[in-house]
């Protein structure tokens, strides 16, 4: 099982999401986040004054998926979640030990 | 916390557990007694001053037609003229039928627009919060908030009665001269008139509908120009220092001033007495109202000082972005609506057609200064600032006040224009120049172009309107209409009221901070004022990333102390 962890632009979220169920994800998790990486936050203007902000609103997906599929899914959000400026956001891909699902007790590529 | 006087915010930054300490009960005491005085005073005040037995009104009116009109052409008409044969009043009874209308016109016109006013304190709550941050949004709307009840207390007592005491009759509505009691004094050989002495509490000999229509509206003046410094001085004013503001300006600084102006006092006697044109007008309020509210927030910021992280060590000025900027457009907009009462309700009269011209007057110099203010910004910054464009429309909106009455559309139009111009150089000026902190630009909108708004009386009025205003025979004409004198009064009331008013409002923040403290600690200002001030966030559910973007090089972010049982949380 490899667990993915996709940091996206918030407009692309709805791409991303209808890539993955439409290549038959099931379920996925999201959270809004904030952070900064090359795009080193921007600026904005208030009654003349500039001021930068450094931690840009970003959302963190995260999939967990059989060791098969991992390379395809990838390659789905990266597609998905391109637009070519800088800010688009980076994928993490990790080995996972094992998962459960609560109601049954399933364990491994049973319960996700 | 400086003083052995404790007030009930600074015994919860202790913590309410340790229970009720012999200063907690001090406070107590203290309130109990002023309250107490306040009811002995009053009452006192009532039993000596007996309101006049009522007047037995005419016959009943005739019954109304008994067949429906849909048209409405056949609704009123002779049956509907009190008179005490039905159908055949005299000349006599038509002729006060045609009075009493006339004044239950007017007397409507000034407490419908009066509620107009009223409902600007809203306007006010939200452009000062929108143009805060998110820790301190409750402490910033109630401070809106309660000036509207402690301002009105506080003007019954006594902030009426100096204002107004002396001003003779009200013209417009009955013309019965209650308020006859001016304080004066007697320099160069005139009378100078400096404060009224009649309508405490408006007890009996002022129980009167003219009299209560004219506080009503004049009221809600009061607490426009008392809502104006807690946007200047938000964000790190303790709320206890706030009530003793809150009183203090509606019980002696604006009535006084107020009363030189409006009251008969002596700037407004400059014409009679000098020759100085009208003397000092002011027809809605620029400086009486704006001017003595921006310069207050002057004071105040000044006493108060800049907020944490606003300035660094080389002097240089930080932005601190508002939290909710569609809560200051909405804000400001209510403002506009307001201002329809604002300045054609001070004619105090329906019957006075000149409103037309002042309602349209005031409805283009807020454009212009909308306008003008977006243009600056653009063309100086790169984008149109939405925080810089309500408030050149509301500087606009000041500028015209005083002026609205006696110009023509294309001075309107000009005057919004300048004030959209000077708010933004003023509100930048102000930040960097003069290092003076004013959160929601305050001093900008009401100080700068309030005084621009007289000025400009003093040089566009077109001698159209204002016939025998403040006693002085002829219309009110401006430097360019062949006034001159009318700028030199002008210029006179600004300085007045700049000098007046600076004055007094430094020397009590100044006093209460030395004996009481007038600011929260560093701790409480970073967290936000909120729960240390009032017990309470005003967004209990986003105190989170949104918060710390704005902090401003405040990393002090901390998680609310209670928790919320599981199954509210879901």
């Amino acid at each position: 099982m490899k667990k993915i962890e996709a940091i996206i632009k918030p407009f692309k979220l709805e791409d991303v999401k209808a890539a993955l169920t439409g290549a038959g994800i099931v379920g996925m998790t999201v959270s809004e986040v904030r952070g900064f990486g090359r795009q080193k936050g921007h600026t904005e203007m208030y009654r003349g004054g500039e001021y930068t902000v450094d931690f840009l609103p970003k959302m963190k997906i995260e999939v967990v998926v059989p060791d098969g599929l991992a390379e395809k899914v990838v390659a789905l959000i990266v597609a998905a979640a391109k637009t070519g400026s800088i800010g688009d956001g980076k994928v993490f891909v990790e080995p996972l030990d094992d998962a459960m699902r609560i109601r049954t007790g399933e364990r491994g590529d049973n319960a996700v | 916390m400086t003083g052995a006087f404790l007030f009930p915010g600074d015994a919860f930054a202790r913590g309410p557990q340790e229970g009720m300490t012999v200063k907690d009960l001090r406070w107590r005491i203290a309130v109990a007694v002023i309250v107490a005085c306040l009811f002995a005073v009053g009452g006192w005040v009532f039993a000596q001053d007996k309101p006049t037995a009522p007047v037995v009104a005419a016959a009943a009116p005739a019954p109304p037609p008994s067949k429906p009109d849909p048209a409405g052409t056949a609704t009123g008409g002779i049956a509907d003229v009190t008179a005490k044969t039905a159908g055949k009043p005299t000349l006599d009874e038509i002729a006060d039928f045609a009075g009493h209308n006339r004044v239950s016109l007017n007397l409507m016109w000034t407490l419908l627009t009066g509620f107009l006013v009223m409902f600007m304190q809203a306007g006010f709550a939200l452009v000062e919060t929108g143009f805060t941050r998110a820790k301190n949004v409750a402490h910033t709307m109630m401070m809106n908030f309660m000036v509207y009840a402690i301002g009105m207390t506080g003007y019954w007592i006594c902030g009426f009665a100096l204002h107004m005491g002396g001003l003779g009759a009200i013209s417009t509505m009955g013309g019965t001269g209650l308020l006859d009691s001016e304080f004066t004094i007697s320099l160069f050989g005139k009378d100078f008139g400096l404060f009224g002495m009649k309508g405490f509490f408006l007890a009996g000999s002022t129980y009167d509908v003219a009299v209560f229509a004219l506080f009503l509206f004049q009221m809600v003046f009061m607490d426009t120009a008392a809502t104006i410094p807690t946007g200047a001085m938000a964000e790190r004013w303790k709320f206890s220092s706030f009530v003793a503001f809150a009183f203090f300006i509606s019980m002696f600084s604006y009535p006084i001033f107020a009363n030189w102006v409006w009251g008969g006092g002596w700037l407004s006697q400059l014409g009679k007495n000098f020759g100085l044109g009208h003397g000092h007008v002011d027809f809605a309020g620029s400086s009486v109202v704006h001017m003595v509210g921006g310069v207050t927030a002057l004071a105040g910021a000044m006493v108060l000082g800049p907020r944490i992280g606003k300035y660094n060590k080389d002097g240089t000025a930080n932005p601190i972005p508002g939290h909710n900027i569609p809560m200051g457009v909405l804000g400001c907009f209510i403002l506009a609506f307001g201002w329809f009462g604002f300045n054609p309700g001070s004619t105090l009269a329906a019957s006075d057609l000149r409103i037309s011209v002042v309602a349209v007057n005031t409805m283009l110099a807020s454009a212009s200064g909308a306008i003008f203010a977006m243009f600056y910004m653009w063309l100086k910054y790169g984008k149109p600032d939405p925080s810089m464009m309500v408030n050149g429309m509301l500087a606009g909106l000041v500028a015209i006040t005083a002026p609205c009455a006696f110009v023509s559309s294309f001075w309107a139009f000009f005057i919004g224009a300048v004030s959209g111009l000077l708010v933004c150089w003023a509100a930048i000026f102000i930040e960097t120049v003069w290092r003076i902190d004013d959160p929601v630009g305050a001093v900008a909108v009401h100080g700068f172009n309030g005084a621009w708004g007289v000025l400009s009386l003093g040089l566009f009025s077109d001698g159209t309107y204002g016939e025998g205003f403040n006693g002085v025979e002829g219309t009110v004409r401006g430097l360019f209409y062949g006034g001159a004198s009318q700028f030199v009064a002008q210029i006179i009331g600004t300085v007045t009221c700049i000098v007046f008013i600076f004055a007094v409002s430094w020397a009590f923040f100044k006093a209460y901070a030395v004996v009481f403290g007038m600011r929260v600690s560093p701790e409480v200002e970073l967290e936000g004022l909120d729960v240390p001030e009032m017990g309470v966030h005003g967004y209990p559910e986003i105190q989170g990333p949104a918060t710390l973007v704005h902090a401003m090089g405040a990393s002090s972010a901390k998680a609310p102390s209670f928790t919320v049982a599981p199954e509210r949380a879901r």
